[in-house]
């Protein structure tokens, strides 16, 4: 039984209020450098639009999600009340008032760096300053996960830790780590050149420390789609988990070796040695293997609904699957864009394929059908699933819910498809506009105005979505009854200690952090020759 | 299970995970560091270590050829955050008396009635650059030439800051104000021009570049078409080189009279 239902919502109506906003941005930017549009006259309006998607899409909107279902995972998981709900709400304000400190120099126009940073650019302390309580706030749910499942333990001795629970402490693990890199940048060497102290920065460093939370921040707004697929999907639809041990397996998996792996962002920087990238681009591939597990294990366990709903024989499952049911729906366009993303994802690794494509419109196409197609379309089903819970109402129209996440899932294949293609045509990504008119890129055109047209497909469907749930706050109450999570075939009577508790995998973690950047870094922090001279934004 | 007893080598998990890790890690470290830089034939190494440092990315020394003296100077114009701040009233005064001599030029009142450029109003940076480079040679005028050689750094930054101090006025030859142009608005992508406004002001500005409404058409033009020629060279990496190099002549012709033709009240406050 969910105790602090509203601070669970107030979670999830933030995160999804921003998202709505950050949406309808993105819509404006891929409409206006269309060929639909005629030229932006002042390219800044698109920068400072660019930076607000950014940064909201990035930092506010996964974040709040994962906290939000963090609290409702500890209490239907953990089955007692949260432990530090004054701390949550806390964290929470915090997260509300940097984003809105870091957004407000970004409408004025004084931050326009992108929600990378992208020093020697440099925009208003206030962005950064925002961005730091943000992410201050999100430790303090990490803290709490980790207080409440020590509680739990005490009180368990030796039992195993439900298997959502398990990958949710493991996600704010993972955030806790990943968060340093971006934090060292930010508090080290940004914030004292935005505040005036020193006035040169080095960029190259700077991007080595961004790279190392570049990369498993993706892993970390992962986990909730993740534990929607154990958690949810199978109770949803009738079936159980395949493997409860394979399942902790790739959690685990992803609290290793997502992090030692991020130079693969930088493999043409000149300032990381090329022996580095090999070894990064060779970790890099190792990820794609609790990736596979999971394909794996969901499959079988969706057969097992399948088979249990009456099919027979090698494909007679797939159709007696509950295909009216909105997690299946989900889950289903979830690892289709999961596929072909994953599979672009291949080539992004690749240290020599990545020339081709690197900083094109391919690389925006990829991380829009990872992260806003897999992952953000299991956030969908994550909030329909825990809405009657939360808000003891039903959600009325289900036939809706279906229509917003087949608009979801149409609208991102109709808008990353032809960004990838374009970017094999060498598209740059980050432009304001492009001259269409030219024969060298009016080939392109069609393609463009087609990704357009998928961002309005999105768009409307983002728009369903708030609606499906701000609906659902006046619809008819309803007993919901308690929050469970999926069963397993299998259910787990006693459990290795290793894959009970997070000890050696942090330790590991840490320890291939120290072996695959811990040089780098270290040959930049010694060098006194690599700073250049800050640029700032908006200033003369 | 203890702390103690996880980190075991009698836990079979502590002994796996931790084998696989060192043994991935020892194995990419060798490929990385040792086979591949060997792989590259064009690649000549000294010896192992040599390849180890280079593939790490550790700094070498580049071969000592010394670079070719260049024929001409370039700019050497360092500008910190504290160059020209917060100037004194002494310093925009001292700027004042300076300022005589250039006035037959460029106006008693900062606006030239003789095609030169008009300084009142501009940004201090760029007034200061351009004496600092007119000073070393990195850019020479006939008359200009002889003015700077004589400066201190002082006097530079002094009347620097005076001509910033003075009002934007109108122009002296004023135009009807003309539609601003494509070049002028959206530059030309696939040429890599960016938009006029980009760093001379109506977007952004970027320090040392001068905003340009209602300056002189045939000195903006000769600039200009000094720039694509080569004749003038003491804009930082070929700024407005690469720029009007790919400009065509209608282009410069256009962007000329179009900021010859803006009050220079409409330059954005953004200093």
């Amino acid at each position: 039984v969910l105790v602090n239902r509203k601070l669970i919502i107030a979670h999830f109506w933030l995160a999804f209020a921003a998202f709505g906003l950050a949406l309808v941005l993105g819509a404006w930017q891929m409409f206006i450098r269309s060929p639909l549009h005629t030229w932006i006259t002042n390219p800044e309006w698109y920068y400072r639009s660019l930076t607000a998607h950014g940064t909201v899409m990035g930092y506010v909107f996964p974040t709040l999600v994962a906290m939000g279902f963090g609290y409702a995972i500890t209490e239907s998981a953990l089955e007692r009340r949260l432990v530090g709900a004054r701390w949550a709400w806390a964290g929470f304000w915090l997260i509300a008032v940097g984003a809105v400190m870091a957004m407000l120099p970004v409408a004025l126009g004084r931050a326009s760096v992108l929600y990378t940073f992208y020093p020697p650019l440099i925009g208003s302390p206030f962005y950064y300053l925002g961005v730091v309580l943000v992410v201050v706030g999100s430790w303090i749910w990490v803290a709490l996960m980790s207080v409440n499942l020590r509680d739990w333990k005490r009180d368990h001795p030796g039992a195993p830790v439900p298997l959502a629970m398990f990958a949710n402490v493991a996600g704010s693990y993972l955030w806790a780590w990943t968060a340093v890199g971006a934090a060292f940048e930010l508090l080290l060497q940004i914030i004292p050149v935005a505040l005036g102290l020193k006035n040169t920065i080095d960029a190259g460093l700077a991007r080595v420390f961004f790279s190392w939370t570049l990369h498993a921040i993706v892993y970390f707004w992962l986990i909730p789609t993740y534990i929607a697929y154990y958690a949810i999907v199978p109770r949803a639809i009738g079936g159980k988990v395949y493997s409860d041990t394979i399942a902790r397996i790739s959690f685990i998996l992803f609290l290793v070796i997502s992090m030692p792996i991020g130079i693969h962002h930088t493999f043409p920087d000149p300032q990381v040695g090329a022996g580095f990238k090999f070894i990064h681009s060779a970790f890099t591939a190792l990820v794609a293997l609790p990736t596979l597990l999971t394909v794996f294990t969901i499959c079988a366990s969706v057969e097992i609904a399948g088979r249990l709903r009456g099919g027979r024989g090698v494909f007679g499952w797939i159709v007696a699957l509950p295909w009216d049911n909105p997690i299946m729906l989900a889950v289903a366009f979830s690892f289709i864009m999961l596929g072909f993303g994953g599979a672009g994802g291949l080539i992004n690794m690749s240290y020599q394929l990545d020339t081709s494509v690197h900083n094109t419109q391919w690389i925006t196409g990829h991380f829009h059908l990872i992260f806003g197609g897999a992952i953000v379309i299991m956030y969908f089903a994550i909030a329909y699933d825990l809405w009657p819970h939360l808000t003891g109402r039903a959600l009325p129209d289900l036939r809706l819910v279906r229509t917003q996440l087949w608009l979801w899932f149409i609208g991102m294949i109709v808008t990353t498809f032809p960004w990838h293609y374009v970017g094999i045509l060498g598209m740059p990504r980050r432009m304001s506009y492009f001259d269409f008119t030219d024969p060298a890129l009016s080939q392109e055109a069609s393609s463009v105005t087609l990704s357009a047209i998928g961002g309005f497909i999105l768009l409307i469907s983002g728009l369903l979505f708030l609606l499906i749930l701000g609906r659902s706050q006046v619809a008819p109450r309803v007993e919901a009854g308690p929050y469970r999570f999926s069963v397993a075939v299998h259910p787990l009577t006693t459990v290795p200690a290793a894959l009970n508790g997070y000890a050696l995998w942090v330790a590991l973690m840490i320890g291939l952090t120290v072996t695959n950047y811990g040089f780098p870094i270290a040959a930049l922090v010694a060098r006194q020759d690599t700073s250049v001279p800050a640029v700032y934004v908006g200033a003369q | 299970m203890s702390a103690r007893e996880i980190f075991s080598f009698r836990n079979s998990y502590f002994t796996a995970s931790v084998g696989v890790a060192v043994t991935l890690f020892i194995l990419t470290a060798l490929g990385g560091f040792i086979v591949l830089p060997y792989a590259q034939r064009e690649v000549k190494f000294a010896g192992l270590w040599d390849a180890i440092c280079s593939s790490a990315g550790v700094p070498r020394r580049a071969d000592s050829i010394a670079a070719p003296a260049s024929a001409h100077p370039t700019s050497s114009v360092v500008l910190t955050s504290t160059t020209l701040a917060r100037p004194s009233q002494q310093s925009i005064g001292r700027g004042a008396t300076l300022a005589q001599r250039c006035a037959i030029r460029h106006g008693p009142t900062g606006i030239s009635q003789a095609d030169s450029p008009n300084l009142a109003g501009q940004y201090a940076s760029v007034i200061f650059k351009e004496l600092l480079d007119f000073r070393s040679g990195a850019r020479t005028n006939a008359v200009m030439t002889p003015f700077a050689v004589d400066l201190s750094d002082q006097d530079i930054a002094d009347l620097a800051v005076y001509y910033a101090y003075l009002p934007r006025l109108p122009a002296y030859h004023p135009e009807p104000q003309l539609p601003p142009t494509r070049i002028v608005i959206y530059g030309a992508p696939l040429r890599g021009i960016a938009p006029c406004g980009s760093c001379h002001g109506s977007l952004d500005n970027k320090p040392g570049s001068p905003w340009l409404e209602g300056q002189s058409q045939a000195y903006m033009k000769a600039q200009l078409q000094s720039f694509a020629s080569g004749q003038r060279r003491n804009d930082i990496s070929q700024q407005m080189r690469n720029v009007a190099r790919v400009m065509t002549p209608q282009e410069i012709d256009e962007a000329a009279a179009y900021y010859a033709s803006q009050p220079p009240e409409i330059v954005k406050a953004t200093d």
